[in-house]
């Protein structure tokens, strides 16, 4: 089964304008249910735009995108995904608990589902005590995870992640990939992550998507096997093996030495 | 450059909308206005009430009393007149309000004991004081400089104009963040460089909005002031002396209401020049 | 705290400036402040032989307030009266025709510098023209007066606050698939409050100037401006300082009523 199917994408933003960008250019990715897939790439080589484009929050120039077997239109509008940005973009005005049942009163849940759903969800990222606080008196990383548990609310099939942990500080940072993968083990969710890092994209992937800039595109796609991830596996000589593996892969483009290629 | 035109025309159009609904009201409306439970809710529509925009304008021309200057002449006489005490006002009132913005960033005791009155103030009445002020007109002496009822205007307009500036450029002046102030501290900068190259810079973006509304008050402190003050000379005055002539001559009193919205609109349009020439000058830069 | 400027207090550099952080001794400074500045007031113009139509004594003032306090407190209804249905109705008209002008691009792009030139016009010079158009001895005029003021602070900063939406917060409603109506209920308006706000802040105080000032221009003469006028003609100064006073205080009671409100409205603002 897939999840999510790209045939020959591509995205021109400004098209016929002298500001004309080509953003992508001939992708093809195929993720498959479960699976959990990164892609990683220098700026401007439109992760981001590939991710938007599977969330039909913008439209390609041409190709054909379908997820759960459906266009990307129909999917969206069945809300077959959850999505999580870098920024956690809460509502202000709505408590945390409010927060996470925005999506399920979208779908017009009953109350009560409502409620015990958003703290079902809470209680899986850890924050079921501050169901009734404001975002305002949330940490950075509180705020993130309440943006997961709000992703994962309507139990989606697909989660897109736009660097939803780029803004946190590395320990708050790895506690969240853990209970990320174990969310995705549990729910078996396919998940499309975009991220600056590579030891994130090895730990947390089963395949890692290598892209480069102008034109944005795919040039390699690294398979991860480093089988359930433990405290050990950070130290393992196979996840070492993958970073340098996905280094390789990105330090093979003609990018221009100014550009870090690896957020530090 | 599109988009400029875009807003010229919504200027123009809300002009028109503006004109269309006058002559559509006065054209559909009932003569002596519709009363309501005794009172009467919606205006007359009678030529003295509203009387035609042709009319009003036309008037313009005509000279203001028989064999006299022509009524444009009066009334731009009389907004240069205005002008006179709307710029001192706002000049001196955004001067003390930058200073006493700078001494509250300065001094931590000046802001806790004068800033609760500054807020304060902005939330009264203060324009209510201008017939208390008129009463200066003529009695008080600088030296041998004799008060002028204009400068009981201007003292209007100046006490109007500075709490807008002293409140908004000391929120400026507070606004960079701690980690310039610490680099300004790596540098060895004293408090006077640091004001000069960092905390005035960056209090632009709150200083223009500040002068906007400083200069809008100023406006209206002066034409309010003008009223209260009992001489002839100003704009303000030419409403209320219009204004009693409305029975036999109606449209004058809009020429002069078309004069003050033309001070304000050139007084607004001066501050939005001086704010692109300083935009412009930081783009550039 | 943030480097960014805030967009809300950007928009209203006139908005207060709130003391968080300071405790009990909050109220010292300015206290001592007040205290040390009616003693000055009072030696300046008693030492100094200060003639009271520059400057009254408070205490000559305060003795005017407590004399002729039921008249203050009588005309001051009246004020406070068109104060508060103008504000209602220019409030209500402002916020209507905002949501209205978000609604069409063009027409929230041109209408916010149409409505600030407008702004920028002395409008409480209408008032002797409202009083032809109705009658002089009615209060409507006052209250159109009013109600205009008050229009364009809420017209402007609401429509502001509507047109802009946070880009994360678009992208979320286009994920869950919701358009129109929904996410102007959920987005839109929730996160204008804050600016609705800030108008209606700014609106208060504007409501209560234009009630008083108003009556200067004429027309029916029972409120507060019409005292501090006749006073003044009078040469009765402290008198006319004492309804100024009254005027003052008529000012701070809307100004905290919208603060009030806006706490109770917006209880994440709080925290």
């Amino acid at each position: 089964m897939t999840s999510v199917v790209l045939e020959g994408v591509s995205k021109v933003f400004n098209a016929g304008r002298a500001d004309e960008v080509t953003a992508l250019t001939g992708v093809d990715l195929t993720v498959a249910r479960g699976e959990f897939v990164s892609l990683i790439g220098p700026s401007g080589c439109g992760k981001s735009t590939l991710l938007r484009l599977v969330g039909d929050l913008i439209q390609p120039t041409s190709g054909a995108i379908t997820v759960a077997g459906k266009s990307a239109r129909t999917a969206r509008v069945d809300q077959e995904y959850g999505i999580a940005f870098q920024q956690a973009g809460l509502f202000d005005w709505r408590t945390v608990q409010r927060n996470v049942e925005l999506p399920l009163e979208l779908r017009g849940s009953p109350r009560q589902e409502r409620h015990d759903r958003a703290r079902e969800m809470l209680d899986l990222v850890g924050l079921a005590e501050f169901a009734g606080h404001y975002p305002a008196q949330l940490s950075g990383g509180m705020q993130q995870r309440v943006a997961i548990a709000r992703a994962l609310a309507v139990h989606p099939p697909l989660l897109l992640m736009d660097e939803p942990f780029g803004a946190l500080d590395e320990m708050t940072r790895e506690r969240l990939q853990d209970e990320l993968l174990r969310i995705c083990a549990s729910t078996g969710t396919s998940t499309i992550f975009v991220t600056h890092s590579i030891p994130e994209a090895v730990y947390l992937s089963d395949r890692v998507v290598v892209m480069s800039a102008r034109p944005g595109r795919i040039t390699e796609v690294v398979p991860v096997d480093l089988g359930p991830r433990t405290e050990a596996t950070r130290q393992s000589p196979g996840f070492f093996a993958g970073i340098t593996k996905v280094r390789k892969a990105l330090r093979g483009d003609p990018v221009p030495a100014a550009e870090p290629l690896v957020a530090p | 450059m599109n988009r400029r035109l875009r807003l010229a025309l919504g200027g123009v159009g809300a002009v028109l909308v503006g004109v269309a609904l006058w002559e559509g009201y006065k054209a559909v409306g009932d003569p002596d206005g519709t009363v309501l439970f005794g009172a009467r809710v919606l205006p007359r529509t009678d030529d003295a009430a509203m009387p035609h925009v042709w009319t009003v304008l036309s008037r313009f021309g005509d000279p203001e009393l028989a064999g006299g200057d022509p009524i444009w002449l009066v009334v731009l006489q009389a907004c240069l007149f205005t002008l006179r005490s709307v710029a001192i006002g706002f000049v001196a009132g955004a001067l003390v309000g930058l200073l006493l913005a700078v001494l509250m960033q300065r001094l931590r005791v000046v802001e806790r004991g004068l800033l609760p009155y500054v807020i304060l103030s902005q939330t009264v009445p203060l324009i209510a004081l201008a017939p208390v002020i008129a009463g200066w007109g003529g009695r008080l002496a600088i030296g041998p400089y004799p008060w002028q009822p204009w400068m009981s205007v201007t003292v209007i307009a100046l006490y109007l104009a500075f709490f807008p500036v002293a409140v908004g450029m000391l929120r400026g002046l507070q606004s960079p963040a701690p980690i310039a102030e610490e680099l300004m501290r790596s540098y060895a900068a004293g408090w006077w460089r640091t004001l000069v190259k960092l905390r005035l810079p960056a209090s632009t973006p709150y200083l223009f909005p500040a002068l906007r509304l400083a200069a809008a008050a100023a406006v209206v402190g002066a034409v309010v002031g003008e009223i209260s003050t009992g001489t002839r000379g100003g704009v303000g005055r030419l409403v209320i002396e219009y204004s009693r002539e409305a029975t036999t001559d109606p449209a004058k009193v809009f020429t002069a209401m078309v004069g003050a919205a033309a001070l304000g609109l050139a007084v607004a349009a001066i501050v939005g020049l001086g704010e692109f020439l300083v935009g412009r000058r930081r783009v550039r830069a | 705290m943030t480097t960014a400027v805030d967009p809300v207090v950007a928009a209203d550099p006139a908005a207060p400036v709130v003391a968080r952080r300071r405790h009990g001794s909050a109220f010292v400074p300015p206290l001592l402040v007040g205290v040390v500045g009616l003693l000055l007031w009072e030696a300046v113009v008693t030492l100094g032989r200060v003639a009271p139509y520059v400057l009254p004594a408070p205490s000559a003032i305060g003795e005017q307030l407590w004399q002729s306090r039921e008249v203050v407190w009588r005309t001051g209804l009246a004020s406070g009266g068109n104060a508060l249905i103008g504000l209602l109705v220019g409030a209500a008209v402002g916020l209507l025709a905002a949501m209205v002008a978000a609604r069409f691009a063009y027409l929230g792009e041109v209408s916010i510098p149409v409505a600030a030139a407008l702004n920028a016009l002395p409008i409480i010079a209408l008032a002797p023209i409202l009083n032809n158009m109705f009658d002089s001895t009615s209060s409507v005029p006052r209250r159109l007066v009013v109600a205009i003021v008050v229009f364009f602070p809420v017209f402007v900063n609401a429509l502001r606050g509507l047109r802009e939406v946070d880009p994360i917060h678009r992208d979320l409603m286009a994920s869950y698939a919701a358009r129109g109506w929904t996410v102007t209920r959920l987005v839109r308006l929730p996160a204008a409050l804050p600016f609705v706000f800030t108008g209606l802040r700014q609106a208060s105080s504007l409501a209560v100037i234009a009630a008083v000032v108003a009556e200067y221009f004429g027309g029916l003469q029972n409120g507060l401006g019409s005292r501090i006028t006749s006073a003044a003609a009078n040469t009765a100064y402290p008198r006319a300082w004492a309804f100024v006073v009254g005027a003052c205080v008529l000012g701070l009671v809307f100004y905290l009523a919208a603060l009030l409100l806006e706490r109770l409205v917006m209880p994440w603002r709080r925290v």
